[in-house]
């Protein structure tokens, strides 16, 4: 695969300026393309268009239904649904409808236990089959969440790939009624230093950036991880987050007889035609870069008028429902908002405002121009909703009626080229139970464990590791990529990467918010999938944990390797299997999600990645806890049970590039244990700061509390202890805490009387400079910042003007603390502003003898399903 | 009776409700205008705030200049009302010409969000006059278009008249010519400035509440001129 040669990658707005070239290219490049390429265009048929008056009276001809990645029985059963061989445009649709992307076909016989197992929840009010799910939180309000993916897309056009993935999500939110109010983004890319994930990588950046920040939605969060079995496909996954009065929630049937179908936004064009059926349910070979025009294009400015748009429609109740308009275009909202309502459709195609007056009708069906939604709105309200669309300068356009038919009808040129049940396109798509099998490598995998590798040593071996770790791509300081999302806008973010979730207030008088964050990890999946879900289950949950805010509800995104392949689907089987039970004895739902196959190039699979988000809720956002050190003298408490848990592990990976054993042991009802510790301590204002302890064990989260706000800490292990194991083991189920001195007693007491593992490890040590670990080793802080901060700067280019000084470094990311009662010796602000603050008190003690390898017991190691 | 301070929504105005906060967090009245109203319903004062109006697609502010609000915003700064431009905004006051020099991609062709270090130079303009000259305030920079540049002369002229009211210390995170973050006009009623004081108005949700300063600054001017 060769880099794709770009020269105008940051310029969305360059490129949409002078879209008129750039569209004309479009369709040559798709005509004269080779035979996978052109997948989405049916051959001519001769004069006009293929009607279904024709369709009737040539049932021999040949259709290229196999190009189209129909399969023989597939075809057979469209014959048999209509009667007669579909037409030209008909075929179209339900190759598209039919895609794994848009059915689920390999996936649904699966995915039943997220509903089957899913907890009682009297606040869910819309889950699983809906555009995103809904978490009522108040009275009034309720917030919507969704995760999704844009892998396919990304790698072969990185900038528009990952820009029309964040406008495809935020649609999703914004038809359920929701004004979207953030977005995050979790990032796979290939080895860090491979010369194709320089092309991928920046790219997908500033597409992420590039549209969020054009929309006004802050970007809270995420991940980016590098690992070589991404190399030839990245993963993009991206989420958004939007709330809405209860009152406001919209659905997407198309009720009412003689209502009438309105398409708001963009003009269609011929871009993204058959990008779900070729660019995301096959799989990647040598011809990628031929199936560029599979890719759509974003125009962010567009979106966020249609944004302003509908929400002016709904506070004016003017519409019966939406859909948004993504992958499989008009195809798919005009089938499933008529399929919703069991009801059918007259629609004259000619209306659809186009931007290539030559389209042909599958053209315009199957088209994915971005920034598209369908509304179904009263005869008598349709001149409102055109009068708000000409406000906001947007398209809108009546295109037919919703009838009691139970049949979409569409007409073209004064022919009818499609009649169809909607049903049949939106519901009844084949439904397969794949054939399974375990890896046959995965025995042999899990017995090479990691625990058996050489360990460092002496205090100097120590040192070197854990500077070694917080060098590496998948640890390191992220600001490379963070600095070019927009955090602040709307005013209500509370907390932002790199903080263990996103914070953003809902409410600004209650001070009512929600946490979010967005975790996987394919190492864990790829040596367990079925604990490797449940562990990026935990690790979501843990992280919204840990600021004080009560996990709700789950999305997730589960990204695999081609269906068709059993150990795939076997991975894929196990995965979903851990998250739906995951989530039962976690007791919250997953709410909604996507499924992302075929992500390989040639025959190796991507390792099994499920992204797991979780949505949390905070009664009043001024209790978060920060994950930085933010005054000197807090004495440092780590919560959990740390076992000799290795293999899987960062450490493992970055010191032996090793891959076996068997993940870290998942404990759900520990972390359950441990959130609700978090959550009451937070509330009573015991924690100064709270970090997540996940990839690269305590050794890493000392370094990124240490790093927040440049203040270090003394730890101080007893002498039975392996210091190498707490430092750099990957047990779940653990959090670091910085306790303000006069709150010890009564956080202490808190964890006795809950039962919950805990042992007193250090002190935040404001004078030190230093991250220093008793009897080991010592390290400035200076030294582990440059460690951290310049490598994704040397990997990607030095941005001028980012090398400040640490200082400076420190003081700009400061972030102002709470205030729990006024008893936290030093304030975050004050410290930054001090620099450090040389005359704060240290505390000499360094805290009892510690045990936290030995703490008391949690549950018996013998969790797992296997 | 409280200030009316109006906040200009463009097509793709983003930051336009966080400056309201911030008016209303200073104790004044957010009134908000439309980019195709040309009436500026009796305001005290102006904002024009941060986004991408009209989609930036020509070059930042050029269209937005040309919107019906601008012609009147223009003519009531000629006649002394305080005008702030924030990010875009201060992109559209450069194309209006209501400040000098204008505002280019950033030097290392990234957007970048990050807290930002500012000296505050000039004290004598209507949304500064609060500050002490030199003091130091952190508040967000944001932009992928902020790169302030002009001509030699120009930008001697702007130092010799002390029309520059900010300049970023501690690391120029755009590459600006002279570490320019804000100008003004001759009279001191019109700012321009890169970064975004109404993100750091609280301390929930900003870097500091620096930013406030600008809004408390711009009442206060009002009320010694009421």
């Amino acid at each position: 695969m060769t880099a794709t040669p770009r020269t105008n990658e940051t310029s969305a707005a360059a490129e949409r300026v002078d879209n008129a070239p750039a569209e004309a290219e479009a369709p040559a490049t798709v005509e004269a393309g080779s035979a996978p390429a052109d997948a989405g265009v049916a051959p001519y048929y001769g004069e006009g268009p293929d009607t279904v008056a024709r369709a009737a009276s040539t049932p021999d001809e040949e259709q290229p239904f196999l190009e189209l990645g129909l399969r023989d029985d597939e075809y057979a059963r469209i014959r048999q649904i209509l009667g007669r061989r579909p037409t030209q445009a008909e075929l179209a649709m339900y190759s598209i409808m039919w895609s794994e992307h848009c059915s689920y076909k390999s996936s649904k016989v699966h995915l039943r236990q997220f509903s089957e197992k899913a907890p009682k929840s009297d606040t869910m009010l819309a889950g699983i089959g809906e555009n995103a799910g809904v978490v009522q939180i108040s009275e009034k309000l309720a917030v919507t969440f969704k995760a999704e993916s844009h892998n396919h897309p990304s790698f072969v056009e990185p900038h528009q790939g990952a820009a029309t993935g964040v406008g495809g999500i935020v649609r999703d939110i914004l038809a359920m009624g929701a004004r979207p109010i953030a977005v995050m983004d979790s990032l796979r890319f290939g080895a860090a230093d491979h010369p194709d994930t320089k092309r991928v990588l920046p790219g997908v950046v500033s597409g992420v950036g590039g549209y969020g920040n054009c929309l006004g939605l802050p970007n809270v969060g995420g991940e980016v991880v590098f690992d070589p079995c991404y190399q030839g496909n990245p993963l993009v996954n991206a989420l958004s987050v939007g709330v809405l009065p209860v009152d406001r929630l919209q659905n997407k049937a198309a009720a009412g007889n003689g209502n009438v179908v309105i398409l708001l936004g963009a003009k269609t064009g011929r871009d993204g035609i058959g990008g779900v059926s070729v660019l995301a349910s096959a799989t990647f070979d040598a011809g990628s870069e031929t199936r560029r025009p599979s890719v759509q294009v974003g125009d962010p400015f567009m979106e966020k008028l249609l944004i302003e748009a509908c929400l002016e429609v709904y506070d004016a109740g003017l519409i019966v429902g939406i859909q948004d308009l993504g992958g499989a275009g008009l195809t798919c909202a005009l089938s499933e908002t008529a399929a919703a309502a069991g009801n059918g459709m007259e629609i004259n195609l000619d209306l659809v405002p186009l931007r290539e007056p030559s389209m042909e009708p599958h053209e315009v069906l199957a088209s994915e121009s971005q920034e598209r939604m369908l509304l179904i709105v009263e005869p008598a309200k349709v001149d409102a909703v055109l009068a708000v669309a000409q406000k906001w300068g947007v398209w809108a356009t009546a295109l037919g009626t919703v009838t009691d038919s139970g049949r979409l009808v569409i007409t073209w040129r004064g022919e009818t080229v499609v009649d169809v049940p909607p049903g049949s396109l939106a519901d009844d798509g084949p439904v397969y139970a794949r054939p399974m099998r375990e890896p046959s490598d995965l025995i042999l995998l899990q017995a090479d464990r990691a625990e058996t590798l050489p360990r460092p040593k002496t205090g100097d071996e120590l040192r070197e590791t854990v500077l070694r770790l917080a060098a590496s791509p998948n640890l390191c300081d992220k600001t490379w990529v963070t600095e070019q999302y927009d955090r602040y806008v709307l005013g209500n973010t509370v907390l932002a990467q790199p903080e263990d979730s996103g914070v953003i207030r809902i409410d600004e008088e209650s001070g009512l918010g929600i946490a979010l964050s967005l975790d996987g990890n394919g190492r864990f999946a790829r040596l367990d999938p079925y604990n490797g879900a449940k562990l990026a289950l935990a690790e979501a949950y843990r992280n919204v944990a840990v600021t004080g805010a009560t996990p709700v509800a789950v999305t997730d995104c589960l990204n695999f390797g081609s269906p068709e392949d059993p150990t795939v689907m076997w991975q894929f089987a196990e995965a979903v299997r851990g998250l739906a039970d995951g989530c039962q004895e976690l007791g919250i739902p997953v709410t909604g999600g996507n499924v992302s196959f075929y992500n390989q190039t040639g025959a190796a699979p991507i390792n099994p990645t499920p992204v797991v988000g979780v949505l949390g809720v905070m009664s009043d956002v001024a209790k978060r806890v920060p994950m930085g050190f933010s005054a000197d003298g807090d004495v440092l408490i780590l919560l959990g049970q740390t076992r000799a848990e290795l293999s899987g592990s960062e450490w493992a990976w970055v010191t032996h590039e090793h891959l076996g054993g068997t993940p870290p042991m998942v404990d759900l009802a520990a972390e359950r244990l441990l959130a609700s510790v978090l959550a009451t301590a937070s509330e009573q204002g015991h924690l100064g700061t709270a970090h997540d302890l996940s990839d690269g064990g305590l050794a890493q989260a000392l370094v990124e509390a240490s790093l927040r706000h440049n203040l270090g800490a003394t730890i101080s292990f007893p002498d039975e202890v392996d210091p190498f194991v707490l430092l750099f083991s990957e047990s779940a189920g653990r959090a670091l805490v910085a306790v303000p001195r006069g709150r010890e007693e009564a956080f202490l007491a808190l964890c006795t009387e809950r039962n919950l593992a805990h042992a007193r490890i250090g002190v935040v040590d404001g004078r030190s400079g230093a991250l220093e670990v008793t009897g080991q080793f010592r390290i400035p802080l200076n030294e582990i910042r440059e460690a951290s901060s310049s490598t994704l700067p040397a990997l990607f280019g030095n941005v001028a003007g980012a090398t400040g000084t640490a200082t400076a470094e420190a003081a700009s990311t400061d972030e102002a603390a709470q205030e729990p009662e006024g008893d936290v010796v030093q304030q975050a602000d004050q410290a930054a502003r001090a620099e450090v603050a040389a005359e704060a008190q240290v505390a000499a003690d360094t805290g009892e003898p510690v045990d936290a390898a030995d703490a008391p017991e949690g549950t018996s190691g013998d969790d797992a399903a296997r | 009776m409280s200030m009316r301070i109006g906040v200009v929504t463009f097509p793709g105005s983003l930051d336009d409700r966080d400056a309201q906060r911030a008016v209303r967090l200073a104790g004044a009245e957010p009134v908000a205008l439309w980019h195709a109203d040309a009436d500026l319903h009796g305001v005290d004062a102006v904002i024009l705030p941060g986004g991408f109006s009209y989609g930036d697609y020509l070059r930042c502010g050029a269209i937005a200049r040309f919107s019906a609000v601008m012609d009147s915003v223009i003519k009531a700064a000629g006649d002394g009302l305080p005008v702030l431009g924030i990010c875009n905004g201060f992109q559209i006051l450069c194309e209006a010409h209501l400040l000098p020099g204008a505002l280019t991609r950033n030097e290392h062709l990234h957007f970048r969000n990050r807290d930002q270090w500012l000296r505050v130079e000039s004290t004598s303009t209507a949304w500064t006059a609060g500050f002490q000259a030199g003091q130091e305030i952190l508040i967000p920079v944001k932009n992928g278009e902020g790169c302030y540049v002009a001509d030699r002369r120009t930008l001697d002229e702007l130092e010799g008249s002390g029309r520059i009211v900010a300049r970023y210390v501690r690391g120029n995170p755009n590459g600006s010519q002279r570490d320019i973050a804000a100008v003004r006009n001759e009279a001191g009623n019109v700012v321009g400035i890169m970064p975004h004081p109404e993100h750091a108005v609280e301390a929930l949700t900003g870097p500091s509440v620096d930013g406030l300063g600008f809004f408390t600054s711009v009442l206060a001017h009002l009320g010694a001129h009421a």
